[in-house]
């Protein structure tokens, strides 16, 4: 039997679910319709457990989990959802919205946005610490794009999307702690950066930070299921090679 | 090389001393260089030429007292009494070098009774008795015996055996058994293997790693040959921060010297064996210590540590096992090997066993590094070793741990250390660093120092560790201001508890530490600051409510 169909059973929220040894627990989790929030990570580009609202808990184990790279185990019991995992999903959450400026009524985000989805989601009503409202530039340099730092929380989907979908790596992130910020080259104004101008940073983009400039003052959804769909074609004409 | 070819070393360096009648020891390390060895080293050297004495005048390594400092040690062959020398200037050169067949310089004399008492070294063994840039010194007082032993007479899973038999755990501070991770590496499968030394020490008021380096860098190359040896790695790297020059010049001038021996390299000591060690400077990021963040640093990326498991055992360095240890414990490994493993499960206590070194600052009269066995209760070391704390003041509480640990308090300084005993009392052993703390220091603002370490110090990946400690930072602040209120109060506590379970490595995880252990013993403080605008120890601007208006308002109240 080789690993690729080697199959383990676990118990997700008490259901019995059965996964590829390859797995990860978030990924067996959707697939069977249990719903384990997350921010960081998406669908086509690695996992770097940064966001920890998927945290979730493992019988036995005393440490919290981040299920999107937790691989499957078999005879594993996890819980996705309990009253101390929500007080944690909206503490981080909290946390989030008092970072930045986070102001919904006046984001070209507003009601597209996975921060503002997630708030709503968690149940979450108000923020009990106060807001940091640091000043942070936007850069409109881009003929095309706009990134503003004041709505970026620091995810890095658009720095893995350029690096590992379209090999740009434009972007990254510099300084540390509370001080780091997405820059495009060695923090070039994004205009003058080595960018080319795909726009894949700003449909992974879950916030408002990075937007399409023909979309502000109107509604700007975001298409993230299109990197999916690209690396299924990417593969399919890998195999017709 | 051979333990043959080992021991005529040993006898050329023995015949060389024997030719003079006094070493002079000169520390140079970085605590006495900072006050001028250097210069006084020059004048000695000088001296001894024009009083035509034979006297040996050496460079060494740190000999613990630092507080004292520039040390002299003065050994005289024909005797057993040795002299140290404090506070030695460039000026008193002349003074001790005449004073070398008459009696001792008197004025200059440490009386330090208490300080060498109860203290057992092995990590630092040869720290000031050896200059830590000629090899063969370190190989005139055993050093390579155990390299050679393991390699010619042990198979790689006897050594891990001995290590495991020993009890050593990791001397990093999580203390994980140190021979499990050998055999796990051990057992890992990859075309290559490595072998990290830690040495990015970076907890405030931390110098031990530092000093192992500068004093005696050539036990930590062995030590890591012998680690290679058992995990079957064949590459090295040594992950030093940058801030420590005098530790990577040294450490750079001992790799040389030890594949001029034929002690790293190809087919060392004439077996299969090859393994060598290349150094890498850290660029002074504190996460950097933890390990999947230095490996991330190794390989060129931005420092920031990944999700475990995997766990560097199976996925490390470009994703291939590595085996990560830090200085102090790979200086432990030679005397393992070459005494056994018996003889160091016999110190220490049942489950910490063997020494450990810390770095003893702060309000306390010894500053200095100092090697205790495990089991020694805190009072010996703040009272005894650390000749307690001066001026005349009260003592307050010992900190351990760095800003992963935690303040202990009068009440527990009979606990005998250990690592599973500083975690019962909400602080951890951590690398090592001791920082006492008299009447003069508010726990809150101690809290507060701490946080803003680890604020400063966050890699910024995860939401928890980035934003919590912005947050709680703050509420310190507000605290120490004496404009917090009894809701900021359960704030800090709940984002203590968020902060240590959801962030993503060591650092989130035990940022929390010096607050929860200051409430834990200190929660008056913190109260006196909401309730009263009043900090006891005078250190925050908080109010101008004296104390006999405060006794005032308890009264009232």
């Amino acid at each position: 039997m080789s690993v690729a169909t080697d199959v383990k059973t676990l118990v997700i929220d008490g259901i019995n679910v059965s996964a590829r040894a390859d797995q990860t627990i978030l990924e067996v989790a959707r697939e069977n319709n249990i719903d384990i929030p997350t921010l960081c990570h998406l669908d086509g580009l690695s996992d770097v457990g940064a966001c920890r609202l998927c945290l979730v808990e493992v019988k036995g184990s005393a440490k919290l989990n981040p299920s999107c790279v937790l691989k499957v185990e078999e005879g594993m019991e996890v819980t996705t959802s309990s009253d101390r995992l929500k007080h944690y999903r909206q503490t981080i959450l909290e946390l989030l919205f008092a970072e930045r400026n986070h102001v919904c009524s006046v984001c070209v985000a507003n009601g597209h946005c996975e921060l503002q989805s997630l708030g709503q989601s968690q149940g979450l009503t108000h923020v009990r610490m106060p807001y940091r409202n640091p000043q942070l530039e936007v850069d409109a340099s881009h003929e095309r794009f706009v990134v503003d730092h004041n709505r970026c929380i620091l995810c890095t989907r658009c720095v893995r999307v350029c690096g590992e979908v379209e090999g740009a790596h434009v972007w990254d992130v510099m300084g540390r702690g509370i001080d780091s910020m997405v820059i495009t080259d060695l923090c070039d104004p994004w205009g003058e950066s080595s960018c080319t101008r795909c726009g894949k940073c700003v449909q992974v983009c879950p916030t408002g930070a990075l937007s399409d400039k023909s979309k502000v003052g109107s509604s700007h959804p975001k298409y993230p299921e299109f990197l999916t769909n690209l690396q299924v074609m990417r593969e399919a004409s890998r195999e017709g090679l | 090389m051979t333990s043959e070819e080992l021991l005529q070393i040993a006898e050329n360096v023995h015949a060389e001393h024997a030719k003079f009648d006094y070493e002079v020891n000169v520390c140079m390390g970085t605590g006495c260089m900072s006050q001028h060895s250097d210069k006084l080293k020059a004048a000695l050297t000088k001296e001894a030429v024009t009083s035509g004495k034979r006297c040996h005048v050496r460079q060494t390594g740190c000999m613990g007292l630092c507080a004292a400092g520039p040390l002299v040690l003065v050994d005289p062959a024909h005797s057993e009494q040795e002299l140290l020398y404090g506070f030695v200037r460039e000026s008193d050169a002349i003074e001790v070098m005449s004073s070398l067949d008459a009696a001792p310089v008197e004025r200059l004399l440490t009386h330090l009774e208490h300080y060498f008492e109860g203290q057992e070294h092995i990590v630092l063994e040869n720290s000031g008795h050896i200059d830590p840039e000629k090899i063969d010194e370190y190989i005139a007082r055993d050093g390579y015996q155990a390299l050679v032993m393991a390699l010619t007479e042990m198979d790689p899973q006897s050594v891990i055996d001995q290590i495991s038999k020993s009890g050593l755990r990791g001397r990093g501070g999580g203390g994980y058994p140190t021979g499990l991770k050998w055999g796990t590496v051990a057992k890992s499968v990859g075309a290559l293997k490595y072998v990290i030394c830690n040495g990015d020490e970076g907890d405030p008021g931390a110098f031990m790693d530092r000093s192992v380096l500068e004093s005696d860098p050539q036990r930590v190359i062995e030590g890591m040959t012998i680690a290679a040896y058992a995990v079957g790695a064949s590459k090295g790297y040594a992950y030093v921060r940058a801030e420590y020059p005098l530790a990577v010049s040294r450490l750079t001038a001992s790799l040389r010297e030890a594949r001029r021996r034929g002690l790293l390299g190809n087919n060392i000591c004439g077996t299969a064996f090859s393994f060598d060690i290349e150094i890498r400077l850290g660029a002074g990021a504190f996460v950097c210590g933890e390990e999947t963040a230095l490996i991330a640093s190794i390989e060129g990326q931005r420092g920031q540590p990944r999700p475990r498991p995997p766990y560097p055992a199976m996925s490390g360095l470009w994703g291939l096992p590595t085996l990560i240890n830090n200085v102090e414990t790979f200086a432990n490994i030679a005397p393992i090997i070459r005494k056994g493993a018996d003889w160091y499960a016999g110190i220490g206590t049942d489950k910490s066993k063997g020494t450990k070194v810390f770095a003893l600052t702060g309000k306390i009269t010894n500053t200095g590094l100092i090697e205790i066995p495990m089991g020694m209760p805190l009072r010996q070391i703040v009272f005894d070793i650390g000749g307690g704390v001066p001026d005349g003041r009260k003592f307050k509480a010992v900190q351990t741990g760095g800003p992963s640990g935690g303040c202990i308090p009068e009440e527990h300084l009979d606990l005998p250390v250990s690592y599973e005993a500083l975690i019962n009392v909400g602080s951890m052993m951590g690398s090592g660093g001791m920082i006492v703390m008299d009447d003069t220091s508010c726990m809150v603002n101690v809290a507060r120092f701490f946080m803003e370490f680890c604020m400063t110090e966050s890699c910024g990946k995860c939401i928890p560790c980035r934003a919590g400690t912005a947050q709680m930072f703050g509420i310190l602040s507000k605290i120490c201001d004496g404009k917090a209120s009894h809701a900021d109060l359960d704030l800090l506590i709940d984002l203590c508890d968020v902060v240590k379970n959801t962030s993503l490595c060591g650092l989130g995880m035990t940022a929390p530490n010096p607050v929860l252990s200051t409430l834990r013993y200190f929660k008056h403080e913190y109260l006196e600051h909401i309730d009263h605008q009043h900090c006891r120890a005078g250190v925050c601007a908080c109010g101008t409510k004296d104390a006999a208006l405060l006794a005032a308002e308890e009264v009232t109240a």
